[in-house]
């Protein structure tokens, strides 16, 4: 009797977090999937009336505008965070002597909130004051730099702040990568006299594949959920030049009232994060049974 | 190497060698500077702007040092700023954050440390099940459960309240922290509990003192990833708080984009410093494990 109620304990202690998981996660998708299928207003209706939701939100000019933003916001900052993140990883990985102050530095923006970084950004690049002001008080008269009040470059602003915030942790990432090389093989390599970017480019690089793949899926991850930093930086404008689909989701849930709209554009955003993150999640999980 | 190039001396070679090495050298200090120029440059615009007062930031150059000091701005900002129709400053709210953080930290670590400890070394069926559930769970968009976890507060009457806030960030940060603690406890020989049970020892006896004292590193590790989360949170914090329990990001950006009176610029950068300056300290004084929490909570599974 002792020993099954031993054995129950594990799984008591377990449990809450369990059922949490179950109402607060996956019941909590289960609703919103159901009310993308409604024609939920301002209230939540249950009667299922098919993808007539899906079918509104592609067919938005806003929600398109949101998606193309996602698209373009997401490969460039993927890809110019990854590559300044490695850049910096194999210039501090060059033996210098105040690399643990430099880490400091490149790193420090991941621990501010979005808000603040937006914030800081948007004073940074306010043409009346920010740069665009002080070149033009350099004599460069016709200077201009207006990216976040202007509709068409707006998105490039975010992209710009994305990057300052989020590079260094791909940087941290990199280096940890190149730190867990084997040593060994680079000194073989050194010594037959291979020169320092090949045996870059043909021997560590290579072995870091799985950290090039973490990189991009937090990236990524980092990409579909930009809400704050939006929010922070351009308010999803001018008009809705800078919306992604966080914040059309928000929009629609808070300000204009329209649940069947906020659900399936949600879905749809958690059906992206799916398609990226899923196969890695899978390939992990079997990797370690194996 | 070297006898492989006859047309010239070997010294030669050697000093040219050296030239190119120093020049290399230089070159990757130069470009080392020029990124952390490109890093700092925000901090320091930020700093710098908050110590001037309007009217030398009308006239001045972007990156001048201050000619004159005042802390006004931060005043302003610390208690008199408006957030639309109040005007107290960032204070209330960043005491909020604090209210909103310190628990749902605490707790979501406890919880977490108890759940990583059961699936690390109490394996029973369908345990992995649930891990790899929770750790799904760790990759959705919150904006998927955001309608309906407001609806859901709004029954249980914690709707737009401090406690309401708390629960949200417990029950979304769980997935982390038990994967934190899984991870970490896995790395610890499931013989150590076998030999544990032979004398006796039951699961709180054998978490208590076999593996708790053994966890300061990896709760250091959560407790700091957990706390930048809250704090820096604006999402949950913009959707479930009302007037008087919005967090200290939501406050912010309404300071910043409040359209009444004059910009005050100065008073946006200070009251952002002041918005950022907890988790700062924090990766001043613990970046080792800062750095840590976001390589495993972002790498491992």
């Amino acid at each position: 009797m002792v020993t099954w109620f031993e054995n129950q304990i594990p799984k008591v202690v377990l449990a809450p977090s369990f059922v949490a998981l179950l109402i607060f996660v996956y019941g909590f998708i289960g609703w919103t999937a159901w009310v993308s299928l409604t024609r939920s207003r301002l209230l939540p209706k249950y009667d299922l009336h098919g993808t007539i939701q899906y079918k509104k939100l592609f067919s938005s000019p806003r929600w398109d505008t949101a998606m193309e933003n996602l698209l373009v916001f997401g490969v460039l900052f993927i890809v110019i965070s990854m590559c300044l993140g490695l850049l910096l990883a194999i210039l501090l990985d060059q033996k210098i002597r105040v690399e643990g102050a430099l880490r400091t530095i490149y790193l420090y923006p991941m621990a501010l909130s979005m808000i603040v970084t937006g914030t800081a950004w948007k004073w940074i690049m306010n043409p009346g004051l920010g740069i665009e002001a002080m070149v033009r008080s350099w004599g460069f008269e016709s200077f201009s730099f207006d990216w976040v009040i202007n509709p068409d470059m707006a998105i490039y602003a975010i992209v710009i702040a994305g990057v300052w915030q989020a590079s260094g942790f791909v940087m941290a990432l990199f280096l940890a990568g190149l730190r867990s090389v084997d040593g060994e093989i680079i000194k073989a390599a050194q010594v037959d006299g291979i020169p320092n970017w090949r045996i870059y480019s043909a021997i560590i690089l290579p072995s870091m594949a799985p950290i090039f793949l973490s990189a991009f899926i937090v990236l990524a991850h980092l990409a579909i959920k930009s809400f704050d930093l939006v929010i922070a930086l351009t308010g999803g404008g001018p008009g809705y030049a800078t919306d992604l689909p966080a914040t059309y989701m928000y929009a629609m849930a808070f300000s204009r009232g329209d649940l069947g709209q906020a659900a399936s554009s949600a879905m749809v955003m958690m059906g992206v994060v799916f398609a990226i993150v899923v196969p890695y999640l899978y390939s992990e999980l079997r990797a370690k049974h194996d | 190497m070297t006898d492989f190039a006859p047309m010239s001396p070997a010294a030669t070679q050697n000093r040219n060698s050296d030239v190119q090495k120093l020049a290399l050298r230089w070159l990757l200090f130069a470009m080392l500077g020029l990124f952390a120029l490109f890093y700092l440059m925000p901090l320091f615009v930020m700093v710098t702007t908050s110590l001037k007062s309007l009217e030398e930031i009308r006239t001045g150059s972007l990156i001048a040092f201050p000619r004159e000091l005042t802390f006004e701005a931060w005043r302003t900002a610390w208690s008199g700023a408006c957030t639309g129709i109040k005007c107290e400053g960032l204070q209330p709210y960043f005491w909020n954050s604090v209210l909103i953080a310190v628990p749902a930290v605490l707790l979501s670590t406890g919880l977490g440390a108890a759940n990583g400890y059961v699936i690390a070394q109490w394996n029973f069926r369908g345990a992995n099940l649930i891990f790899s559930l929770m750790l799904f769970g760790c990759f959705i968009p919150f904006q998927v459960v955001l309608l309906p976890m407001a609806m859901m507060l709004g029954k249980m009457g914690l709707a737009g309240t401090i406690p309401g806030l708390i629960l949200t960030h417990v029950i979304y940060g769980l997935g982390f922290t038990t994967l934190f603690f899984r991870n970490f406890y896995v790395t610890i020989p499931a013989d150590l509990v076998k030999a544990a049970k032979v004398d006796g020892a039951g699961f709180f006896r054998i978490f208590w003192s076999i593996f708790l004292p053994l966890s300061l590193p990896i709760i250091v590790v959560t407790v700091i990833w957990q706390f930048t989360q809250i704090w820096n949170d604006f999402l949950f914090g913009v959707s479930f708080s009302q007037a008087g329990t919005q967090p200290v990001t939501v406050a912010l950006n309404n300071i910043v984009n409040s359209t009444t009176g004059v910009k005050e610029y100065n008073v946006d950068m200070a009251a952002a410093i002041i918005a950022a300056l907890p988790t700062l300290l924090v990766y001043v004084v613990a970046g080792k494990y800062f750095i840590r929490g976001l390589t495993a909570g972002s790498v491992k599974g």
